[in-house]
């Protein structure tokens, strides 16, 4: 008998195999020691992604951390991770900030360019247009920082490379609510 | 000194409660915490608890043989009485030999709070004698846990662990305290003041919810109720509320291994255990079903077999109190999150809510149960007797109808006759049946039985055992005698390590690699040296007086069932199959033997 993989439900299905994609999670969690061992052990454990990783407490009083992970799955994958992340004891709230309309995300990278003559104005240039600053100049090379979202800062990256592009540090992805109200 | 001095400093007294070392702390928030009866092992960095428990008798130690087994005893206690189960070891290999236990306990969300000592706090990260990061290690295999970095925060993190180890989903909490903070003094946190993070937030029970369930239940023509380890981990009251629901609704039930006991095996709908070795009826009905309402079960592997053709036409109603498990490897159609209980009485109340308004026609189930006779017909659990051996199923039975009417409670370990124990042991009641589900830890069941037998004294505590599973913990043999906890243990002996030897059988064209148990211990010599009393049965004839005489014994039992060697447990949903496609017995069809040809035997 050939078996029937299509839901009968009347009801919206939350799990589909819809395509993989990048999400941003941001966790707000208690700052105890291990809290970013769970959370991480948590993603090795289960077999899920871990692109990019920002943690630092945000809130002295209330000893809250804040921590944004920047993983891919499906949807369904995605909803799994939200899950287990909640049920970890120091979580206090999961928030999927790919999914809220009225989240800021921020990334800041520092990039070296090693280059000369023509290249070395065509660098600052491009610099000047993704409002990037120079941190550190020398006769042959420019350590640029540059802030704004991984889309702008991939774009700033790939134009850099053939203008003697070595080296970048970038800190992973940070995040916000947009408004007055707070996570 | 004056009168209103003295009441001046009685009024302090009352206000600052005198400090207490960390050891005292912790034995008076574990008494808050309503604790009787500790597992453990002493050893150097528990010391000073070990000296406070010898100060006062409040608190019954049992002393096992080996860190395992005192995380398994404290499982057994827990699942049997409800209440959270509490393990003592010490620190370094005291720790690790307690990880299996923890991640057991994880697996089958087993209420158990397990303290370990730690070397001191400024010798920890020196690599110092019996050092090893339990907190690290014990991670990935408990609900959370603690290391106790001051006395003045053991007593509210003691009560905070009992709080996570049995609200939501439960399981096991650790405590690593380091040898110097059990010196230390400080002041008690009582139990209402101390903290107890929020992390246990059930969503209130949408009534839209429920009334979509009841839509679904009152318009499904093949229904099945689908029941697991949640129906029991929320209490008496959610099996009595499940089996009211059975009534109302007249749909059948099956369970998983870990909710047997939930419903009655003698009740008419009872369609017995599914999954792996699960009966044909349960199996065919969760395949072939329009309607599942899964309650407080998470479609594990061995229930699910294949994920593309598990119960391809049906809808799919979850009960979980766990978010995580609903649409985790089955899409769910309507996932409700909370205690199984409240949310089976919700549905309950709005099920006799509707029919009073308009009854529902029962007559759309009779299709429904006509094909579940049919199914039944097939006798999956039927075997073909033998008049000189012991066949396996037949010692089960037999150990079933004697216990009948006697207050039994039953562990096992892990394999063959595991599954066995399940399919011909009947559970009538819950908390009877304690089973390693998840981790499949074999040497679980003898140390667990001690707790089971702790929790209850006079009961009959059976641990159904296998021959190689009962060597993994055999050393808790001795614990038995010391603290006269008479467990019964029952070897079904095939000198194989059975379920091994069936998959390799079935899987690996016969290649019977290291699964037979060559130079088995004379297990009825064994007890003895133990100073329990050892018995063996090898033929039918005397099996039925063997198990009276075992029953009778008021001391520990190792019990040397001698069974044919070479039998299979069927049914059996090959790994990777489908519900609908079982191996049965042999040649064996069910039709063949009569009820009175295997009484005979």
């Amino acid at each position: 008998m050939s078996a029937n993989t299509q839901s009968q439900s009347v009801y919206p299905v939350t799990q589909d195999e819809g395509e993989a994609a990048e999400a941003i999670i941001a966790v707000i969690v208690d700052n105890e020691p291990g809290v970013l061992s769970r959370v991480v052990g948590l993603f090795s454990a289960r077999g899920y992604n871990i692109e990019s990783l920002t943690v630092a407490e945000t809130d002295v009083e209330k000893h809250t951390s804040r921590i944004t992970v920047l993983t891919n799955g499906t949807p369904a994958k995605i909803e799994q991770i939200k899950a287990q992340l909640g049920r970890l004891v120091p979580v206090r709230r999961v928030i999927d900030v790919t999914a809220e309309t009225d989240a800021l995300e921020r990334e800041l990278a520092l990039i070296k360019v090693v280059n000369n003559g023509d290249h070395r104005v065509e660098a600052m240039r491009l610099a000047d247009i993704f409002r990037a600053r120079a941190l550190d100049t020398t006769h042959t090379s420019f350590v640029f920082e540059v802030t704004g979202t991984r889309e702008k800062i991939n774009a700033f990256i790939d134009l850099m490379k053939p203008l003697g592009l070595t080296e970048t540090s970038r800190t992973g992805v940070l995040s916000i609510r947009r408004g007055v109200e707070s996570d | 000194m004056t009168g209103q001095a003295l009441q001046k400093e009685k009024e302090t007294k009352i206000l600052t409660p005198a400090k207490k070392p960390g050891a005292e702390l912790l034995l008076d928030a574990l008494e808050e915490q309503g604790v009787d009866i500790i597992f453990g092992y002493p050893g150097g960095a528990v010391l000073p608890i070990y000296d406070a428990i010898f100060k006062r008798d409040t608190i019954r130690h049992v002393m096992v043989r080996h860190e395992q087994g005192a995380l398994h005893a404290a499982e057994g206690y827990a699942r049997s009485t409800g209440k959270v189960g509490v393990a003592l070891v010490t620190s370094g290999p005291g720790a690790t030999n307690a990880v299996t236990g923890l991640a057991d306990a994880l697996l089958d969300s087993i209420p158990v709070v397990c303290i370990t000592g730690q070397v001191a706090r400024p010798l920890i990260g020196t690599d110092a004698f019996q050092e090893c990061d339990t907190i690290g290690i014990t991670r990935s295999c408990t609900k959370h846990n603690y290391l106790v970095e001051s006395p003045q925060k053991l007593s509210t993190l003691v009560h905070e662990a009992f709080h996570i180890a049995r609200n939501g989903r439960p399981g096991p909490v650790l405590i690593d305290i380091p040898k110097d903070v059990q010196f230390e003094e400080a002041q008690y946190t009582p139990r209402d003041e101390a903290r107890k993070r929020n992390c246990i937030v059930l969503p209130e029970i949408k009534a839209t919810q429920i009334e979509m369930a009841v839509d679904l239940m009152r318009h499904a023509r093949r229904p099945v109720f689908y029941t697991g380890g949640g129906v029991i981990n929320a209490g008496p009251g959610a099996s009595e509320t499940l089996r009211a629901m059975a009534l109302e609704t007249g749909f059948p039930v099956t369970s998983t291994l870990m909710g047997l006991g939930a419903f009655p095996a003698s009740d008419p709908q009872w369609l017995g255990m599914l999954g792996m070795h699960g009966s044909v009826e349960a199996n065919s009905a969760m395949h072939d079903c329009d309607l599942m309402i899964a309650i407080g079960a998470r479609f594990d592997d061995r229930v699910t077999g294949r994920l593309d053709a598990f119960s391809p036409n049906s809808r799919k109603i979850h009960i979980d109190i766990d978010r995580s498990s609903i649409n985790k490897n089955v899409r769910i159609d309507l996932g409700i999150v909370g205690d199984a209980g409240a949310i089976m009485t919700a549905l309950v109340a709005e099920w006799r809510k509707r029919e009073t308004q308009e009854k529902s026609d029962r007559d759309r189930l009779r299709a429904w149960w006509t094909q579940i006779g049919k199914w039944r017909a097939r006798k999956s659990f039927c075997y073909e007797a033998h008049d000189q051996f012991i066949k396996p199923q037949y010692a089960i039975e037999r150990l079933y109808h004697l216990t009948r009417g006697k207050d039994v409670y039953v562990t096992t370990e892990v394999g063959q006759h595991q599954m066995w124990a399940a399919q011909y042991f009947q559970f009538d009641s819950p908390n009877r049946w304690m089973t390693s589900g998840g981790l499949g830890t074999m040497g679980y069941g003898l140390p667990a039985a001690l707790g089971v037998q702790a929790a209850h004294p006079g009961a009959l505590v059976i641990d159904i055992a296998g021959d190689a599973s009962v060597q993994m913990t055999m050393q808790e043999m001795s614990t038995a005698v010391q603290h006269d906890l008479p467990i019964k243990i029952f070897i079904v002996n095939n000198a194989y390590l059975g379920m091994v030897r069936q998959w390799q059988e079935l899987l690996h064209g016969g290649r019977y690699s290291h699964s037979y148990s060559d130079s088995l211990p004379d297990f009825v010599k064994l007890a003895e040296a133990y100073g329990g009393v050892g018995l063996r049965a090898t033929t039918p004839q005397e099996l039925d007086s063997k198990i009276e005489e075992m029953i009778a014994v008021n001391k520990p039992v190792l019990f040397d069932c001698v069974v044919t060697q070479e039998e299979n447990v069927f049914p059996m949903i090959p790994s990777g199959a489908a519900h609908n496609e079982m191996l049965m017995g042999g040649a064996v069809t069910g039709d063949e033997i009569s009820d009175a040809g295997k009484a005979l035997v």
